[in-house]
């Protein structure tokens, strides 16, 4: 079905436009609007897409193919399943705090600015559809590009060494990926002949265990890069601090979900036998992620970071469910990368607003915020609180499936898991002490300055919203829960399906 | 002069390369240089004409009369911009000067 | 009906706290105090309702149950959020809601004038939602949601007056060092799940009760003991109660005496087939109740702090009821739960009321005299006292402790000692503290009044701290035993008693700890001083198990991570970048600009390049 490349055009449309319209005589926040209307009817679009999915048919909901470059097998296709959708649903939800809260007021070329932010959209879209790997490779690259620039223009004080850090950090991944790719392709050519990209295809291809290994790896440093696993996740935290709000929410929020759904769908299900010989070591980077981002997390006094390496522990839940090998880890594992991107995405904004009033990131000199920003705090506290894995928010959810599908392989690994939730209060409530609480700093100079503008009813509607998203996944799981299990490769649909 | 040995015209080939490249490493001044690159090429262009007689094939020639003018049009080129250098105003022919120059 | 009752009775307090919050502070306390004291008040009607509906007619299968929807359903797991009410959570809902009403009622009186009254009551209405969803939950899971939804309202009420850093830390430490022990507990369910397929409780209580216990069994037994222990501010992760005095005194009548600490208990006695079928655990849960309560007592008898003496009074009351259960007595440790619950949150009520009119001064030996200046406090003091003390025949704790020093001596002589011990010791801290604060010369001149808010549950609860335990006497006494019949369809037959001398033991160790206090701290003789030789330091410090932990994990723990904070990957990763650039530097020499330098570049490549060429 069309609706399907049109979810990725629409973006990167609405984009252009917003780029065009500031070329004319200065309207006020122009490219804002069209932004806005951009992301409107994305989410129309993805609504309609939901609607006509062909739930009846098999795991597989949605198809698109078109024939590209034939002479190297490479046609545009995209096929979504449950987990595709659940993600594009999650990009769409999380456009809109990105856009509404924090694109408003960027300062020098918003045209630009909204065009690089939603190509960047686009590109995720692409990346959570496509089903041919030389099209995955060009939305991969497509979502990095714009993200470099965002970071590199809009950045705060120290962006080229973080916006040069992410490129080349996952540019060099990317590559590997290629590598893996080609390889993959080769060797699928070598033993039927035919040149194909396409993912059903290269799924069934027969490989020896060494090669398999050897290709798996490749997929797996690209992804691991980008979840980000310990020790590849070095580059997220500098570029996390850097970026500019938007550019934060939308990589804690979704472009780090890219790596969990790789390892997913490009890892686990395209290479089953080497990612079982691989799951120990898996497992341990998974725990250990978890444990070192966490105790990172707690020695930092710059907020975005505390945040940032609070996200490297985070998704260390997701590794683990990913390689626990059994459909619930899976599951949790979706859960967790849903909950995580509104509890992050919405952390960030708020370190972005406190910034934008404060002129600053340092925890040091904050504290006590509660009085002059009490709406702000609150929903601070409870964005805080939801990452520390309380019931009833959707954290928990995940991470509780994926220690229990991880119990069952290896009870050390699991425990080590559970320690890292008594590290999560930690560093959450530490950050909450340290910036909400307390008495009001000393060197906050109130009398000078007027007292920073509290939440207004635009950033109250787009957080309590999604508070009440976090809430009702974490009380009420069950329809991500049951999308969200991945269609295997190996059951390709049909083709007539394919051909509108 | 045995035409099938051109053992010897390949040794003084050598000779006066190796002098050329010498003097294009040691002198400073660039018209030297240039004639020692002269040196040189006519090094190369003796070569080909001694491998072109022990094979009996006019590619040798060929080549020779190629890098003849190749030759010339180096040295036009090359004293064009030594003198362009002195219309500039550059008092001195010294190459080890050359990284000064600025655009 | 009553089925639906069950989650009406959740979602009355929990729809109030929505809507506090929502208010975010914009409503007058009048209406703030009626929706949250309200609510928590409709609650107890309709538990009042419930329970009188359950007595008369009991369901068919002893428990009323309301499945409300499924939680996770994935392969091999599934959990559903479900509500039971059978005898042991039926006790519960009643204390819970009905010591919450009185609380919330005396909140108003405390806090009106406070400008985050909102807040305060947002978070003790959705406390009391998140307590009744851990009683009511017939699924471990769910009941996961109230134990830590328990935890996270202590957190923000220790912490209620925020712009103090001390009450700020001290609500993180308190809501860490129960993380720690929910972490042992989600592992204790992580296990069970994974050995049973499902979190259901009696699911699982049928497999404890069914296949004998091994590895497995035990190592759960032991990890959800951890979570108890830290719940309930048990030895060795007690530090934390202490220290959550800083928050306001209706939080801590509610919270951190009446309800949440004996969480834990509640735990133990819900799962007890569990337990009962690993004897090491059992054991352990006895020595954890006797230490706690021995230490705690030894404590609480050298404290300056009236908040403190009652926090520490509340550990050992909690070793009293770990004790029981260690010993197998549930029936005693519930009916000690009960007892307690009414007994100290009217001591910490009376006490806020004190603090309350002399200028929130909280040390005893700033007050003294305060008998005839507040008398109707200090009535209600003494009956919270003298139950807590468990003076013979006429107050609740008498009958309720009794009943835990028989069990111990089924279990035990040596327990039953030590429980002994710990009774006379109880007798002489809070009469010591009744003695300092109530009779002497004056230090500090009371004003105001106790309001009518604050005075009338503060007389509901004196009626009940004495009446209370008419529900469960001795044979030897009245043969009356509502309690334990209400609870013999969960627990079993009660222990049979022992012999009667153990009666008046009980009786006389109490009258005679009131006896040495006043001795001690009578008027005229009174020091006014706290001791203040070693072992009294470390007694008031909490024995030091704060320094200890301290120094030995704390502390090197955040060292560490400060000196990590830059990252040492990041640091490799940097180093490559540097190295490389070092390289990129050193080739860049070679670009010197000279033509001569160059020219020897090329030369000197051909050489090799021929070289390298002309080997074979």
């Amino acid at each position: 079905m069309i609706a399907l490349p049109s979810l990725v055009l629409l973006p990167a449309a609405g984009g252009l436009a917003a780029w065009l319209s500031d070329r004319g005589p200065p309207a006020r926040h122009l490219p804002w609007w069209i932004a806005i209307a951009t992301i409107l009817s994305q989410t129309l679009l993805l609504l309609f897409v939901t609607c006509t999915a062909g739930w009846s048919s098999g795991p597989w909901l949605a198809h698109f193919s078109m024939p590209w470059i034939p002479a190297l097998g490479i046609a545009a296709r995209m096929d979504m399943d449950g987990l595709s959708l659940v993600l594009l649903w999650l990009t769409t939800i999380l456009s809109f705090p990105c856009v509404i809260l924090s694109a408003r007021d960027v300062g020098e070329r918003p045209g630009l600015f909204h065009l690089l932010l939603l190509a960047t959209i686009a590109g995720i879209n692409g990346v959570f559809l496509a089903t041919d790997l030389f099209l995955f490779f060009f939305f991969w690259e497509l979502m990095l590009v714009p993200m470099y620039v965002l970071i590199l223009q809009w950045g705060h004080e120290d962006r080229r060494r973080a916006a040069i850090k992410f490129f080349l950090f996952t540019q060099g991944s990317g590559l590997l990926m290629l590598v893996a790719i080609l390889g993959l392709v080769i060797l699928h050519q070598h033993a039927t002949g035919v040149v194909t990209f396409d993912y059903f295809a290269l799924a069934d291809t027969p490989l020896m265990p060494t090669a398999a290994m050897v290709l798996m790896l490749g997929f797996f440093i690209a992804f691991a890069v980008k979840l980000p696993v310990v020790p590849l996740h070095v580059w997220l935290p500098d570029t996390h601090t850097q970026a500019p709000t938007a550019g934060s929410v939308l990589l804690a929020g979704i472009l780090l979900k890219t790596g969990g759904y790789g390892l997913i769908r490009f890892v686990v299900l395209q290479f089953p036998d080497a990612t079982a010989r691989f799951t120990p070591v898996a497992l341990a980077m998974g725990a250990a992620g978890i444990l070192y981002g966490a105790w990172l997390s707690l020695a930092q006094d710059d907020m975005k970071r505390l945040i940032a390496y609070s996200s490297v522990s985070h998704l260390g839940f997701v590794l683990l469910g990913v390689f626990s090998g059994s459909a619930m880890g899976m599951r949790g594992a979706v859960v967790q990368m849903v909950a995580h991107g509104l509890s992050t995405g919405a952390l960030f904004v708020i370190a972005g607003s406190l910034q934008d009033r404060l002129h600053t990131r340092d925890m040091r000199r904050m504290g006590g915020l509660w009085q002059a920003l009490p709406h702000l705090s609150s929903i601070g506290l409870f964005f805080a609180i939801a990452s520390l894995g309380l019931p009833g928010m959707g954290n928990f959810v995940g991470e509780f499936l994926v220690l229990l599908a991880t119990w069952r392989i290896s009870p050390p690994i699991a425990i080590l898991g559970a320690a890292g939730l008594v590290l999560s209060a930690v560093y959450s409530l530490t950050m909450v002490g340290r910036a909400f609480l307390g008495s009001p700093h000393a060197g906050q100079d109130t009398d000078q300055t007027p007292p920073p503008a509290d939440f207004g009813a635009r950033q109250m509607t787009v957080l309590g919203l999604t508070m009440a998203l976090l809430l009702v996944l974490g009380t009420y799981p069950q329809p991500v829960l049951d999308l969200s299990l991945p269609a295997t490769p190996h059951a390709a649909p049909e083709m007539e399906a394919i051909h509108p | 002069m045995n035409a099938t040995s051109p053992t010897q015209a390949l040794l003084l080939a050598t000779i006066l390369f190796t002098i050329g490249m010498l003097g294009v490493l040691a002198r400073r001044n660039l018209l030297l240089m240039l004639m020692s690159i002269e040196i040189m090429l006519n090094a190369a262009a003796l070569a080909f004409i001694a491998a072109g007689a022990r094979w009996h094939a006019a590619q040798g020639q060929v080549m020779f009369l190629m890098i003849l003018s190749l030759a010339a049009a180096e040295a036009a080129v090359g004293l064009a911009i030594i003198l362009r250098l002195h219309a500039a105003g550059r008092p001195t022919l010294d190459a080890d000067t050359g990284n000064r120059l600025k655009g | 009906m009553d089925a639906l009752l069950l989650p009406l009775i959740v979602a009355c307090p929990l729809l109030a706290a929505g809507l506090l919050f929502m208010s975010a502070g914009r409503m007058p306390p009048l209406p703030t105090c009626v929706i949250g004291a309200g609510s928590v008040g409709l609650s107890a009607l309709m538990a009042a309702m419930l329970a009188t509906g359950f007595l008369r007619t009991p369901p068919p299968a002893g428990a009323l149950h309301a499945t409300l929807w499924s939680w996770m359903q994935v392969e091999g797991f599934n959990t559903r959020i479900a509500f039971t009410l059978d005898p042991l959570s039926l006790v519960m809902m009643l204390v819970v809601t009905g010591v919450g009403f009185l609380i919330q009622l005396y909140a108003y009186g405390y806090m009106h004038d406070d400008p985050g009254i909102a807040r305060f009551f947002g978070c003790m209405t959705l406390f009391v939602a998140a307590m009744l969803v851990l009683v009511f939950s017939s699924d471990l899971l769910s009941l996961y949601i109230g134990w830590e939804g328990v935890g996270i309202c202590s957190y923000l009420l220790i912490g209620f007056w925020h712009t103090d850093t001390a009450n700020v830390a001290a609500a993180r430490k308190a809501f860490i060092v129960t993380r720690i022990g929910d972490a042992a507990l989600l592992c204790g369910l992580l296990l069970l799940a994974t050995r049973a397929g499902t979190l259901d409780i009696p699911a699982l209580l049928h497999i404890a009760a069914t296949r004998p216990a091994d590895l497995s069994a035990e190592t759960a037994a032991f990890l959800l003991l951890g979570g108890a222990v830290a719940k309930s501010a048990q030895v060795p992760l007690q530090t934390w109660l202490p220290d959550a005095m800083a928050g306001p005194t209706p939080v801590s009548a509610l919270i951190h005496a009446a309800t949440m600490v004996t969480a834990g208990v509640y735990l133990i006695a819900r799962l007890h087939p569990l337990f009962a079928s690993v004897p090491a655990a059992m054991t352990a849960v006895t020595i954890i109740g006797l230490v706690t309560l021995l230490l705690a007592a030894g404590s609480a008898l050298v404290q300056t702090d009236i908040k403190r003496i009652l926090a520490y009074s509340t550990m050992s009351q909690i070793g009293y009821m770990f004790l029981a259960l260690g010993a197998g007595a549930w029936q005693a440790a519930i009916f000690h739960l009960v007892t307690h619950a009414f007994f100290k949150a009217l001591l910490f009520m009376a006490a806020g009321a004190i603090i309350l009119r002399v200028h929130h001064r909280q040390d005893i030996y700033q007050m003294g005299g305060l008998a005839r200046a507040m008398p109707g406090v200090f009535v209600a003091f003494l009956a919270g006292a003298a139950a807590l003390a468990g003076l013979p025949l006429l107050t609740a704790g008498f009958y309720s402790k009794e009943m835990i020093l028989q069990g111990a001596w089924h279990a035990a002589p040596l327990l039953w000692a030590g429980a002994l011990l710990g009774a006379f010791a109880t007798a002489i801290y809070i009469f010591r503290c009744l003695f300092i604060v109530f009779f002497g010369t004056r230090h500090t001149e009371p004003h105001g009044r106790t309001g009518a808010t604050m005075a009338m549950p503060l007389a509901c609860l004196a009626v009940l701290a004495l009446t209370g335990g008419w529900m469960e006497m001795p044979d030897a006494i009245a043969p009356v035993h509502l309690l334990s019949h209400l609870l013999s369809p969960l627990f079993g037959a009660p222990m049979p008693e022992g012999p009667t001398w153990l009666l008046w033991a009980g009786s006389l160790v109490p009258l005679a700890g009131v006896g040495v206090a006043w001795l001690l701290w009578r008027p005229r003789i009174q020091t006014r001083a706290p001791p203040e030789d070693a072992l009294a330091r470390l007694a008031r410090a909490g024995w030091d198990f704060d320094t200890l932990y301290d120094v030995l994990i704390i502390h090197p723990f955040v060292t560490l991570g400060r000196l990590n904070q830059t990252d040492i990957c990041d640091r490799l990763s940097n180093a490559t970048a540097a190295t490389a650039r070092a390289g990129g530097r050193m080739l860049g020499r070679m670009q010197s600009g000279q033509v001569r330098r160059y020219a020897g570049w090329i030369a000197a490549g051909t050489v090799v390049a021929l070289c390298l060429g002309a080997r074979p």
